[in-house]
């Protein structure tokens, strides 16, 4: 019953299917990898179960610990426990990340209840010190002029703050440095744990390297076609996606 | 001080008060401007300075004389003038009848800086509004309300900061209309001279928020050689006020104004403010941020007149509007033949909340030197659907997030005020605007 399962997805943008039946089960206390390459539907996938407005879920199921989360709004999703790291973090000028983060948390409250300030920002400080992040991040606008690596960074820190069940993070690596990646992979790392499940998506087997996946999928054409060990990552990195596209059979689900 | 002259006055039986209309000018010396005032007709629909504006909303039959308030409302609007934490200096007005006025700093006295209700001044410092007050004539279309003004004004205030001195603190009026139908004239005269540095913020609000009623406010700013003058009004009248505001501010040698209007109140509000760049260097920074919901109505005409060469100028005006709320911006830029290397920009940005608001923007230029750099824009737009997608994705409810947005959005204008204590307060003053909403 503890998971984030997805079941016979179909997912459409305007009339263009993208999601195809995708069927995938994450346990809490796991990690999953989400291999693919460009235009398999990695994307659309992570947005459709955040709750985008564009993306319309024309049959299948997402249950959060066998809770059908469709109905709900994005916001209500992240509430019962989900969690997406964006590829691309949006910037919001003039409000800040220490305000972003306590509405954030404040909407977790029961109604006319806030945060502590000062616990609040003890635990903010505490987070942000293992993701290296200066404390002047708390006072700029939400990612505006931060850098590909600091954007990625901070996805990682609202991550932290608000300890979701299950967290999906979007082409995590994209536009890191090694070192950025080294840190991000580490802050991810540290968040491992029996009360969290996490699909990693990525286009790159590198990512994986720094947050090892307990269970590889591939996906293509919007569907799971082969499920394996960490180890299927390094022989797709190694053959390309040529190979699976080639030899794709029947679609498989998890 | 009057204070006992006041409370004389106000515990006397109010008369009934008298129709604005036909009450004539508020005290000897007044006949000219009052004649002036009925002489101008009211704006109509064809007049280009009113272009875009609901000129049938501007019937001034209803409203009445101001009236001096009782004690009871004395003590409750002296308790609901909160200002921030530290003012140099704060007066408190009701209905045009000064309430308190409260010298925090002794010593500013001591170094010349004059502070007095108008009329006080009037007595006191003859030459100073001889020389200053209302001498910038209105020029963007609001002639009748200016001289309505000059014809009912019966106090306000004088600040003069003499050369070299600089105020660090704040110094702050509040101007509250009382009653329904109630008429207030709100005064503001700030002289800095040379080098003179002076931050002074007018607090505009309504006893009741509902209750209709008019005011028609003047503020200018005169700043000397290499003054500093930072000017904040917080326009907060009730919602169903009619306003005007009409705003001049002189800008000598080297010398840098900054003014900020948040207009939050009213049902029409008319805003209108000129900066004349007379001196060489001089530079004038004008801000505004409007929160407008419901039928409200915020029409801002704006005026940077480069009068003198290496001027420069900086407008940023941005609107939130919300349900069926219109605004309107109507800004020219004027390069005066002589003002070479002017610099000056004009931007103007709306928020469009919902699809029944309107805002209108009219930027224009009138270039008559050739060195010069003047670029303006105004755009609008609705928030984005990825932004509230990702505020929303962390739990932020879409209300919560659309606020947040907006106040962001909003935040470009305070920050630009550099004045992080003024700028907590109107954040404060803006967020008290969405909790009453819906």
């Amino acid at each position: 019953m503890s998971s984030l399962k997805i079941q016979d997805l179909h997912v459409r943008i305007g009339e263009k299917e993208i999601i195809r039946g995708l069927t995938l089960e994450i346990p809490k206390g796991e990690v999953h990898a989400i291999m693919g390459p460009n235009g398999s539907g990695k994307s659309t996938l992570s947005k459709a179960i955040g709750g985008h407005p564009d993306y319309t879920i024309t049959s299948g199921d997402v249950l959060l610990d066998g809770v059908s989360i469709l109905g709900m709004e994005p916001d209500e999703r992240a509430r019962q426990g989900l969690f997406l790291a964006f590829q691309y973090p949006m910037e919001i000028p003039g409000v800040s990340n220490a305000n972003f983060l306590r509405a954030a948390l404040n909407s977790r409250q029961s109604e006319g209840e806030e945060i502590e300030a000062v616990d609040f920002y003890e635990h903010l400080y505490e987070e942000m010190d293992k993701l290296e992040m200066r404390r002047e991040f708390t006072s700029r606008a939400v990612n505006e002029g931060f850098s590909g690596g600091e954007k990625k960074r901070n996805e990682i820190l609202q991550m932290a703050m608000l300890k979701p069940k299950y967290a999906i993070l979007d082409e995590t690596d994209s536009g890191l440095d090694i070192d950025a990646l080294k840190i991000v992979s580490a802050g991810v790392n540290a968040q491992r744990g029996p009360n969290i499940g996490c699909l990693v998506i990525t286009h790159y087997q590198r990512l994986l390297d720094y947050i090892v996946p307990d269970v590889v999928h591939v996906m293509v054409d919007g569907r799971i076609v082969r499920n394996g060990p960490k180890e299927l990552a390094l022989e797709l990195e190694e053959k390309g996606y040529d190979f699976i596209k080639d030899a794709l059979a029947e679609p498989v689900s998890a | 001080m009057s204070t006992v002259l006041l409370e004389e006055e106000m515990t006397d039986t109010p008369a009934a008060p008298a129709r604005l209309l036909s009450a004539g000018p508020a005290a000897p010396g007044q006949e000219a401007a009052w004649e002036q005032f009925t002489k101008i007709p009211l704006p109509t629909r064809t007049d280009e300075r009113w272009r875009f504006a609901n000129v049938k909303d501007l019937d001034l039959s209803p409203y009445l004389q101001p009236q001096p308030v009782d004690e009871t409302t004395r003590e409750e609007l002296l308790a609901r003038s909160r200002g921030l934490e530290k003012a140099a200096g704060r007066m408190v007005f009701a209905n045009d009848q000064l309430l308190s006025r409260e010298v925090l700093s002794e010593s500013l006295t001591r170094l010349g800086v004059v502070w007095l209700p108008l009329e006080q001044a009037l007595v006191e410092y003859p030459d100073l509004l001889q020389q200053y007050f209302m001498r910038e004539e209105a020029i963007l279309g609001g002639q009748k309300f200016a001289a309505l003004h000059a014809s009912q004004v019966r106090t306000g205030m004088l600040l003069f900061v003499p050369r070299g001195i600089e105020i660090d603190l704040p110094v702050e009026a509040f101007h509250w209309l009382h009653g329904a139908n109630s008429s207030c004239f709100p005064h503001t005269l700030i002289i800095a001279e040379e080098r003179a540095k002076v931050t002074v913020v007018d607090y505009y609000e309504s006893a009741d928020t509902n209750a209709p009623g008019l005011a028609c406010a003047v503020n200018d700013l005169w700043l000397g050689a290499g003054a500093q003058v930072t000017y904040v009004c917080a326009q907060n009248w009730s919602r169903e006020a009619l306003a005007f505001q009409i705003n001049a501010t002189v800008v000598g040698r080297d010398a840098q104004a900054r003014s900020l209007f948040a207009q939050l109140g009213g049902r029409h509000v008319r805003s209108e403010s000129v900066s004349h760049l007379r001196g060489p260097g001089g530079r004038s920074d004008m801000l505004a941020l409007t929160v407008a919901d419901n039928a409200q109505e915020v029409d801002a005409r704006t005026f940077q007149i480069h009068e003198a060469p290496n001027t420069s100028s900086d407008l940023l005006y941005k609107n939130s509007l919300d349900d069926a709320a219109r605004t309107i911006f109507s800004g020219l830029i004027r390069v005066d033949p002589g003002a070479q290397m002017t610099d000056a920009y004009q931007k103007v940005r709306n928020l469009l909340l919902s699809d029944d608001a309107e805002a209108n923007s009219a930027p224009g230029l009138e270039i008559e030197a050739d060195n010069v750099r003047c670029t303006h824009g105004a755009t609008s737009g609705q928030i984005e659907q990825e932004e509230l997608f990702y505020l929303m994705s962390r739990g932020i409810s879409k209300r919560a997030a659309q606020k947040l947005i907006v106040n962001g959005f909003l935040q470009e204008v305070i920050e630009r005020l550099d004045q992080p204590e003024i700028g907590a307060r109107l954040a404060e003053m803006v967020q008290a605007k969405f909790a009453a909403h819906r």
